[in-house]
Order: C-alpha cells, then structure tokens, then sequence
C-alpha cells in the first residue's frame, strides 16, 4: 500500500519519488506464516528480491521451498505478515491476487500443460481469456515464445507426445505468453530424466540473460552458480541463510546448509 | 397358441401403437438425463462445497435416492402426494420422480469426475489468471467430463430400462403399450419379442453413441500411450482408444 502510494505521489513531489520508484522490489516478504493445521510451513520469513534478481531457493525437502514460492502469486494463502509484488500488496484481494498473477509466471515440477488441449491452445488460452487479444495475435506472440524454447514444430501436438524436456520448455513458453515480469519455478528439473534437464536449464539461462526476474527452487546447483545472484536456504519453514553463490557454496554459515551442501554434492 | 409366431412378433414389432410407446420412452429418458445432469451438476456442487449446510444436504439427498426404489418414489409421487393435495399430471410424476432418481446417481459421477482432475490443473490455471469460468468451462470440466462419459453411459443405459417402470404408474410408454397390447391379443412371447428389440436397439445406439464419445474426447489421451510418429495426423490419434 505504502509502496503504491509513491506511484500516485505528483507535482514538487514527483521528482523525489522516481528513484524511489525504480526501487520498488519485485517481491518483499515481511515476517511471513503459513500454517497447516499445527504445522508451520513458513515461519516468520523476511525475503526481498530486487527487480532483474535472480534467486535460487534450496534447501532440505519439506522445508517449505514450494509454499515459499506458492505464496508469492497466492496460490497458497499466508496467514500473516506481508507480501507485496511490484508493490502490489498480496491483501486476498480479488483484485489485488489478480493483479498479483498477471504479473508473475509459474511453471510447476509436473508442468501442468492442459493434457487436452494442442501446445499452441495451451499458449494462446490465457493471452485470448485474460489479456483479450485476438486469435492471430495470441497465436503470433505463442509462436514467437515457442520459437524461443525451440520447440515452435511442436505446436500442434499434444502434450502428452511431447518428452518431458519438451513439456516443460512448453510450460515456461506458455507463462512467458502472459508477458510476465517475475518468474516463478518449483524444482522445473526435478520430475526430468536427466539428459532432459540440460536443455530446461538452457532456457531458463537465456531468459535469465534477458533480465526476467526469477525465483527458483532448484537443486541443480551448477545452475546456481552460474545464473544466481543470491542462494536463499531454507530449512523447517525459515529463511536461515542467504548469500551471494560463492560465499554459500565456499563458507555456508550454518551448520544446517552445510551438511545439506555434503548431502546434495557428494 | 402353442407355438411362437415369428410373423406376429414383426407385426408387432410394426405396429404404430407400440412405435408410439416407444418415442414415450426415449422422450422419458432424454427429458430425465437433461433434468438429472442439471439438478445433479448441482447436487455435486453442493456436495463439494465447504459450507457444511449445503454439503450435509447434498450427502442426505444422494444417501435417500440411492436408498430407496425408483418404484417407490414413482408410486409416493403419483398416489401419494394427492393426499397431501399435490398432484401432477401422470406424465409430470414420471418425470419428476426419474429426475429426483437420476440426479443422485450423476451427482456422484460428476463429482468423482471433478475430483479426479488434478489440483495441478487448477493451480496452473490460477497461476495464468484464469478466470474462475474459464477455468471451468476451458480445464477442468473438458477433463472431468471425459473420465465421466463410461460411469455416465452406464447410468443412462440403465435409466433407458428404468423408465419401464414408469409403467406402473400408467405412463403409456413401451412397457405398458406392451402390457396392452398383449392383454388384447395374449399373444405374450411375441409382444414381449418386439418390446425386447426396441430396448436391444435403443441401448446399442446409446453404446454406439456413447464410444464415439469416448472416442473424441479421448483424443489427446490416446495420444499421450501411443507417442503417434511427428507426421501423423493428430485426429486420427484417438483411433483404438478403447484398451
Ligand atoms: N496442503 C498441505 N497440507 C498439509 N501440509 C502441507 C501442505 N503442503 C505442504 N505441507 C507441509 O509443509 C511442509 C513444507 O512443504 P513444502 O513447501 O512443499 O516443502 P518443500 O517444497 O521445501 O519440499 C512439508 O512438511 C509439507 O508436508
Ligand atoms: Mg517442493
């Protein structure tokens, strides 16, 4: 709220707010919950991702990598604290998780492509139902994205002929369709045989190279080096660790990461 | 009369009285599969939803109609009402009571159907801003409904032999022009022979109907197990869907 309030500032004002401006995070997460039942899965996590960051979220399974995550476009509710995304406030809103959701992509471990729906009506289905563009339009700007994962031969099949790999550059060219400016992904890799997953990392680097904005949760650490601004560890439901990918691999401050970095490293 | 006519059983199977019979009994089934999905598309919505009022409701609706015979309802409903000063035409009992009757019965499928798309499919759908109608109309209910269409067949194969018993309530459907006929001539075997065939055909039509279905909604399911090489025409790959 606060942060949108600088949008509207005008006059003498104006000037002084347009740095200020450009500073507006893509996410920020203050003092975030999420409970099932008695479980905590998030438990009070402070996270703030500058616009263009990119963000390699890991830690140990069930540590809550994915409700982090899930909770960024609303898919899960957090039950207290605050999340803003590009300074829209995460209130339950209607139209607010709306706003929130145009605005990020997702691509899930199991892809989730609509099995009964060609590769190119997964694309053009949210810019036609959501943004209202035309059919041709959508259809431009779906092939255009599928081009840009290298599969546009595949487009008037079915997900479910295509290989995982496939799938899932896909799935990453269907949320780009909505021209969003965060990117979300839940272990994109882990569901992969793995000569696929080279060829989904290539494409989430391109895009990485581009600018987009992204959080990943991945264990594909090659990656992290290389792509990462900032490695987030998580561990029962908090944030316990954050650093740039050369301090984390080299010095984990935690016992914690470092035994995790023993286990996935070998 | 102590041998079996072939010759009468095809007069019979000719004869307009009983033709008549038997577009009453496809009428009953229509009318009652339309009014049974509607009213139990809402049933199952009820019975999905969180508020416990609607779900307790919808669980007590589907427990009493799946209870109880369909000849009861029909015979509670057409003599038993008048004494509480309701009363519909013979026609309107027959239908109300198939609706109340099928409804239960979709109500479960549509639900099973719904419950078996998976959570991933809504989350990825929310994830795009669908909007909750697109999200229906576009994901889930095309998924639902194709692993709805066999216990959905079924049902409406068993509703098609199930209207007979709108007999006893002396709506003049195929059954009971059966019954009248074989009263005036008490040529059993041979009526009874035409009746049979009516209902052999009708339900080979819905089988026939409803595999082709199955076939195209199927379409990119069949796909999915058999990788169909890059060149081959997508439409055909629903082609032997049916395992
Ligand atoms: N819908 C749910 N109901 C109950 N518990 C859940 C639910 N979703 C996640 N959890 C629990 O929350 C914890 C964190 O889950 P998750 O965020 O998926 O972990 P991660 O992605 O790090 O493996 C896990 O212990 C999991 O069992
Ligand atoms: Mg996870």
């Amino acid at each position: 709220m606060s942060e949108m309030s600088m949008n509207t500032a005008s006059g003498a004002d104006g000037a002084a707010a347009q740095p200020q401006l450009r500073e507006v995070p893509a996410v920020r997460m203050e003092a975030v919950y999420k409970h099932y039942g008695d479980f905590t899965a998030l438990n009070e996590v402070d996270l703030k991702v500058a616009r263009g960051e990119k963000i390699v979220v890991c830690g140990p399974s069930g540590s809550g990598k994915s409700t982090l995550i899930r909770c960024i476009n609303h898919i899960e509710k957090h039950d207290e604290g605050l999340i803003y995304v590009n300074g829209i406030e995460l209130d339950h809103q209607r139209k607010n998780i709306d706003a929130v959701r145009r605005d990020t992509g997702m691509v899930f471990q199991s892809f989730n492509l609509f099995p009964h729906m060609t590769v190119l009506e997964n694309c053009i289905l949210a810019p036609m139902t959501v943004s209202g563009m035309s059919e041709a339009e959508a259809k431009d700007l779906a092939m255009h994205f599928l081009t840009k994962v290298r599969i546009p031969d595949q487009a008037e099949k079915f997900p479910g002929q295509l290989s995982g790999g496939q799938q899932q550059r896909v799935a990453i060219a269907r949320a780009l369709c909505m021209r969003p400016k965060i990117m979300l992904f839940d272990e994109p890799t882990s569901a992969l045989d793995p000569e696929m997953v080279k060829e989904v990392l290539e494409t989430m680097k391109k895009l990485a190279e581009e600018g987009m904005t992204m959080l990943c949760v991945t264990h594909e650490m090659g990656f992290a080096r290389e792509v990462a601004d900032r490695i987030v560890f998580m561990n029962e439901g908090k944030v316990v660790e954050q650093a740039a990918p050369e301090e984390f691999f080299k010095n984990p401050k935690s016992e914690r990461a470092r035994t995790f970095l023993d286990q996935i490293i070998h | 009369m102590s041998h079996f006519s072939p010759t009468a059983a095809v007069n019979y199977f000719f004869n307009y009285f009983l033709m008549k019979g038997v577009l009453v009994t496809i009428g009953l089934t229509v009318a009652a599969v339309i009014g049974g999905l509607i009213l139990g598309m809402g049933i199952a919505l009820m019975r999905m939803s969180s508020n416990p009022v609607l779900s307790g409701f919808s669980r007590f609706y589907i427990w009493f109609f799946r209870g109880t015979p369909l000849l009861i309802q029909l015979v509670v409903i057409y003599s038993g009402l008048p004494q509480l000063g309701i009363k519909f035409s013979v026609i309107t009992c027959a239908l109300v009571g198939l609706i109340l009757n099928e409804a239960a019965y979709l109500a479960e499928i549509v639900r099973s159907g719904f419950m078996a798309v998976s959570a991933g499919q809504r989350e990825a759908a929310w994830a795009l801003s669908l909007s909750p109608w697109v999200t229906f109309r576009r994901v889930t209910l095309p998924q639902a409904f194709r692993l709805m269409i066999p216990p959905l067949g079924n049902s409406i194969n068993s509703l098609l032999k199930a209207t007979s018993l709108a007999s006893v309530i002396s709506v003049e459907e195929l059954m009971r022009r059966s019954d009248m006929l074989m009263q005036e001539h008490f040529q059993i075997l041979e009526v009874y022979a035409a009746a049979t065939a009516y209902y052999l055909i009708l339900t080979s039509v819905w089988d026939a109907v409803q595999r082709r279905l199955e076939k195209h909604f199927g379409r990119s399911n069949a796909a999915k197990t058999r990788r169909v090489a890059a060149s081959a025409p997508v439409a055909q790959a629903g082609v032997g869907a049916r395992a």
